[in-house]
């Protein structure tokens, strides 16, 4: 093989090639910008507005009510990566940051969504090539019989390469009270490769905060290499509304006034009621009240119809919802 | 005497950068990559061993090098080629095939004359390295 490679040196016209020529040039790549005097001026600023992380920004601001926190950890990380950036390009050492994070919450507070976000703002910072998101549960990284677990594992890793791995409920991957449970193969070979391939892909581990912290408790391993534990708050009951107005708003629906009204009631006792899982339990709501609303429609016989009604949620379609209806027959019950 | 068959087999051994580079244009395509070797260098023979199984759904021509890597660590003097299948109705077809690895010595192959009625000769080729070795045995592994 190598004798062919000189051939085909030699055999540019020209003659006396050398093999060796390409050398320093290589060399020059990889240590980037040797001499460079401490008081250059760097554009901070500039590098910002080339990634056009702001606009990836400004749409989390906009699609996601507050989880205040949250913004801000993103903010932050994301200025950390860009002076990661510019630092590297006057030559200054920047290593490759451990981006690996875990998102705790209760369900419904927005961790697949913020997830997808942060891998497009991973992408435009340049810290993953392609910038995709892939989901997964246990399922598709455990097998079902020894030694289907690390293909297995090994499979849906390549996919997510060059992305954003989300293991949704990740605590799953680890079952203490059995001891033979595959799940701690498909650990082994996720902290392989999160340790090993940190500039190929970004690990996201989501949960319930309660179960992961006992799962990062038994795999001491998986918690020192994650170094981004941010917990998504619940959402208080004008967020919930603000929510539910945002997507109404994306299937052209709106609320009467006292719809509104209603639906806020509906929110707060619904908020005490048990499995209440946040924005998740606000859109299933909006779903019911969709279905009330048009068989109203329907019911009432189509006449006189406007499209204006076929976009009005009216207070009546969250009255018949059972939050409202057994709330009345415990109060009969008891008076 | 060089093998040379699929893309790019006029072209000076690819080097794994350019390897990578030629996946990521496959996976950008929307193809699906896999591996296959073998130790029978006949042109006829189409069918190679596959190396796991095609792999879909893929972004980043990162996860095809390791399994790029994994053949040759495993067949170090097999020839090993890429392949990118296009799945779109009306191709359904290999768009690109390429070699990636070949043994280090390459015997070349051997004209077989065959006399048969009358004078006539049938002429057929037969590899030097294949001739008498089981597979597995060809390129002194």
């Amino acid at each position: 093989m190598e004798t062919e490679r000189t051939y085909s040196f030699g055999g540019r016209p020209g003659g006396d090639a050398r093999p060796e020529e390409p050398a320093p040039e290589e060399q020059a790549q990889t240590d980037p910008v040797p001499h460079v005097p401490d008081d250059t001026p760097v554009d901070i600023e500039e590098a910002f507005r080339d990634s056009n992380v702001q606009e990836v920004l400004d749409k989390l601001d906009r699609e996601l009510v507050g989880l205040k926190p949250i913004k801000t950890r993103i903010k932050e990380t994301a200025a950390l990566l860009l002076v990661d950036r510019v630092r590297a390009g006057v030559g200054l050492p920047a290593a490759v940051p451990s981006l690996h994070m875990s998102f705790t919450g209760n369900p419904g507070t927005g961790k697949t969504t913020v997830a997808m976000r942060m891998a497009e703002i991973l992408h435009r910072l340049e810290y993953v090539r392609k910038g995709h998101l892939v989901t997964v549960t246990r399922d598709q990284l455990v097998g079902q019989y020894i030694g289907h677990t690390a293909p297995k594992t090994k499979e849906i890793l390549k996919k997510a390469m060059g992305g954003v791995l989300f293991i949704d409920e990740a605590y799953y991957l680890h079952r203490p009270e059995n001891e033979r449970d595959y799940g701690s193969e498909a650990i082994e070979t996720l902290l392989q490769v999160m340790e090993n391939q940190r500039d190929d892909l970004v690990v996201i581990l989501a949960g319930y905060k309660d179960r992961m912290d006992q799962f990062f408790q038994n795999n001491p391993g998986m918690h020192s290499r994650i170094a981004h534990h941010m917990d998504f708050p619940d959402y208080s009951a004008e967020e919930l509304l603000d929510i539910s107005k945002l997507m109404m708003e994306e299937q052209q629906y709106r609320f009467s006034p006292e719809a509104e009204e209603t639906f806020k009631e509906y929110i707060e006792l619904r908020m005490q009621r048990p499995n209440f899982s946040n924005a998740r339990s606000v859109r299933n709501a909006l779903e019911r009240a969709r279905l009330r609303q048009a068989n109203r429609l329907f019911a009432g016989g189509g006449k006189g119809l406007t499209k204006r009604d076929l976009m009005t949620i009216e207070a009546e379609d969250f009255r018949a919802s059972r939050v409202f209806t057994e709330l009345e027959g415990n109060s009969a019950d008891g008076g | 005497m060089k093998v040379t068959q699929g893309t790019f087999s006029f072209l000076p051994e690819l080097t794994d950068e350019q390897i990578k580079a030629q996946i990521e244009y496959a996976l950008d395509q929307g193809w699906a990559v896999n591996v296959e070797y073998t130790d029978d260098p006949h042109p006829r023979n189409t069918y190679w061993e596959m190396w796991g199984l095609p792999m879909f759904d893929l972004r980043d021509p990162v996860g095809v090098m390791e399994e790029v890597q994994a053949c040759r660590d495993a067949h170090p003097n097999h020839y090993i080629r890429v392949g990118a299948f296009d799945s779109t109705r009306g191709w359904e077809t290999l768009r690109l095939s390429f070699i990636v690895n070949r043994p280090e010595r390459e015997p070349g192959f051997r004209l077989v004359r065959q006399e048969v009625d009358g004078r006539q000769i049938r002429y057929t080729i037969e590899s030097y390295a294949v001739t008498g070795n089981p597979e597995g045995e060809r390129y002194g592994d």
